[in-house]
């Protein structure tokens, strides 16, 4: 007896969404084994991790606050993912859009410009910014052929350090005691609250717009539907007559729009300065939101929860359970391996045969 | 001349972690199969060479623990990709991603432990010879690790039927699997072997190079190794003069840090990122030159039916 996996003739409607559900439980299972294996009560661990930190009304709109980026970006991102664009440089992205937005919101300080007329003001800037960040990539890809997924790796690294010359260095805050913080921002800067006494703030309706146009982007329009066939057969795309130039440049300058939006959302939410690390790796955990989603916009609104749930679980385990809060970070890897592994069952069936 | 010496054998020092990492992606996509899981399988290398130097006291026995755990490491991404048939630019991700966290969980408690690394060679009356000592007798042991990986690579690429058939299966696994090679098993064994080539660059890191843990210590490095394999277009030789360039650059940035160029430091830290960029364009540009030398069958997926 052995396995023997045999192709589908068309993919398994039903496992493409039911994959991502067999990944999760898995990794439910490796989360039992990991608490067992720290001498944690497995069934106590669950409660301070999933049930727990969302038991509140602050709860639930902390995981709306964190799902915000990690929806945006995941969605920016799959559009580029459709067209075989791999940008995995969205934390970089989000860095500039950082620097971008809260540049403008430290250059107004406190002239008293309206909100109505310094948020758009920031998140344009953001926008460019994050735009800017992933332009480079594209630019390089078309122009010199050069790979998108190193370069765009790479400049993650150059924002970081831009982002830290600037708090250290010209946008430090005189009156900081030397931290390496900028000013805060000015009242009118910063993102109205939408829930009081929450952190929640407007930053997830403008999450939610981005991701409706994007459904509309890929599913109405001409040129979201010549990206997935350029992603779905090269071949055909190119003899089609689409522009493959033009599918790495949309598809890098969406993902880079949205993260840098994130960017802003960000240090004008929860946040309200810029500081040496504007993301505990949001950029990165929204390539796994966009495969778990399917890089469908709907499943992306879905999974960015998950992800979110993650995060707040992984503080809730280093207060609760004393267990490092990175234990996020290996849950979010495990969840994407799983993933993977469970997407044979879209195209394959597996068959028990007699060797 | 002193000086110069010291040069060089910081210089290498700087490189060898890409040496070691490049050489082992090399092999991996001399086999057709693209693993981006670099810089994961390194942070474990890293984390698991220095949790062992830290308990045993051996940095030796860390080193080989080092490339055990990333080699085993590596096979979680070959049975995703070979067996279960994934998308290897997603798995390898994935496998970076996995890694970098789960080096950060088990690596906490060691964020401030101090360990005796193991030091630069000694040899009484040679590495005190003036000029050529240092030059020949006074690298780290690994240095000479990773110099020795570099001829075994060359030799078992060029000059062996193992090589001939494993760059057979990264030309055209349709073929080699006509004449009767198991193609799936030998994509496996690069793997492996790539990964255990990521854990020794992890284990420089960590119980030579700084000796110390933190978190993300590779810094990139991972990436870096990456880009170099396409710099060196598949050729051993060209990776070693790639990774002592990026060691040069690297230790530039260090050197003017301490001289105290009027520059931030932030800025001169960008330097090995932004060289990776502007190199890897220049390269890049001859894509007729890349496709001649790029394995045909590079992140291609191939399934045996």
């Amino acid at each position: 007896m052995r396995l023997r996996l045999e192709a589908r003739p068309v993919p398994s409607r039903v496992y493409v969404w039911t994959a991502p559900l067999i990944a999760a439980l898995a990794t439910l299972a490796v989360g039992f084994v990991v608490f067992s294996a720290f001498g944690k009560n497995p069934l106590a661990a669950f409660d301070a991790f999933f049930i727990a930190p969302i038991a509140t009304r602050y709860g639930v709109a902390e995981l709306l606050l964190k799902a915000s980026p990690l929806m945006l970006i995941a969605t920016g991102l799959a559009i580029g993912y459709r067209a075989n664009v791999w940008n995995i440089g969205a934390e970089g992205q989000l860095t500039l859009g950082a620097i971008a937005g809260g540049g403008v919101a430290l250059a107004v300080g406190d002239a008293l410009w309206p909100p109505v007329l310094l948020l758009p003001a920031m998140f344009v800037a953001g926008a460019a910014g994050g735009m800017l960040w992933a332009a480079i990539p594209a630019w390089l890809r078309t122009r010199f052929n050069a790979n998108e997924i190193l370069t765009s790796l790479m400049l993650v690294y150059v924002a970081t350090l831009l982002l830290s010359w600037l708090v250290h260095g010209p946008w430090r805050d005189p009156e900081g005691y030397n931290f390496p913080q900028s000013k805060i921002f000015a009242a009118n800067a910063m993102l109205p609250i939408l829930l009081p006494e929450t952190r929640l703030n407007a930053g997830f309706l403008l999450a939610l717009a981005v991701v409706a146009i994007a459904w509309l982007f890929v599913r109405k329009h001409i040129v979201g539907f010549e990206m997935r066939v350029a992603g779905l057969s090269p071949g055909a795309a190119n003899y089609a007559g689409i522009s493959w130039r033009r599918n790495i440049w949309l598809g890098m300058l969406a993902g880079g729009a949205c993260a840098g939006l994130a960017g802003v959302s960000e240090a004008a939410g929860p946040i309200g300065q810029l500081l040496p690390s504007m993301s505990p790796g949001y950029g990165f955990a929204a390539i796994i939101v966009a495969f778990v989603g399917r890089l469908h916009p709907a499943g992306i609104a879905l999974a960015s929860l998950l992800m979110s749930l993650l995060y707040l679980g992984g503080e809730s385990a280093q207060v609760n359970l004393a267990l490092p809060s990175a234990v996020t970070g290996l849950f979010q890897g495990t969840l994407l391996f799983f993933l993977l592994a469970a997407d044979v069952l879209v195209n394959y069936r597996p068959r028990m045969v007699l060797a | 001349m002193n000086e110069i010496a010291q040069i060089v054998v910081l210089t290498l020092a700087a490189g060898t972690p890409l040496v070691f990492a490049a050489l082992g992606e090399l092999v991996v996509e001399k086999a057709g199969v693209l693993n981006l899981g670099v810089e994961g399988m390194m942070l474990v290398g890293a984390i698991a060479s220095f949790i062992v130097a830290a308990k045993a006291g051996s940095p030796w026995l860390g080193v080989f623990v080092g490339a055990l755990a990333a080699a085993l490491l590596s096979q979680i991404f070959a049975v995703i990709v070979l067996t279960l048939r994934a998308n290897q630019v997603a798995t390898g991700l994935a496998l970076s991603l996995f890694g970098i966290g789960l080096s950060a969980f088990i690596g906490r408690p060691f964020m401030s432990v101090v360990i005796d690394g193991i030091k630069p060679l000694a040899v009484p009356g040679l590495s005190t010879m003036p000029l050529v000592g240092k030059l020949i007798f006074g690298h780290n042991p690994l240095v000479y690790l990773s110099i020795a990986l570099f001829l075994a690579v060359q030799v078992f690429l060029q000059r062996t039927r193992a090589g001939l058939v494993l760059r057979a299966v990264g030309e055209s696994p349709q073929s080699a699997h006509a004449i009767g090679y198991p193609v799936i098993a030998i994509r496996y064994a690069a793997v492996l072997f790539g990964g255990a080539c990521a854990g020794l660059a992890g284990a420089f890191l960590a119980v030579a190079y700084t000796p110390s843990w933190v978190e993300g210590m590779t810094a990139g490095r991972g990436w870096i190794a990456l880009a170099l394999v396409v710099f060196a277009s598949w050729k051993p030789w060209r990776v070693m003069i790639g990774a002592y360039l990026f060691g040069s650059v690297t230790l530039a940035q260090f050197q003017a840090q301490a001289a105290g160029v009027a520059v931030p430091s932030q800025l001169l830290a960008m330097l090995p990122y932004v060289a990776t960029v502007v190199v890897l364009a220049l390269i890049s540009r001859d894509a007729t030159m890349i496709r001649l030398n790029a394995p045909a069958s590079l992140g291609k997926p191939y399934h045996p039916e």
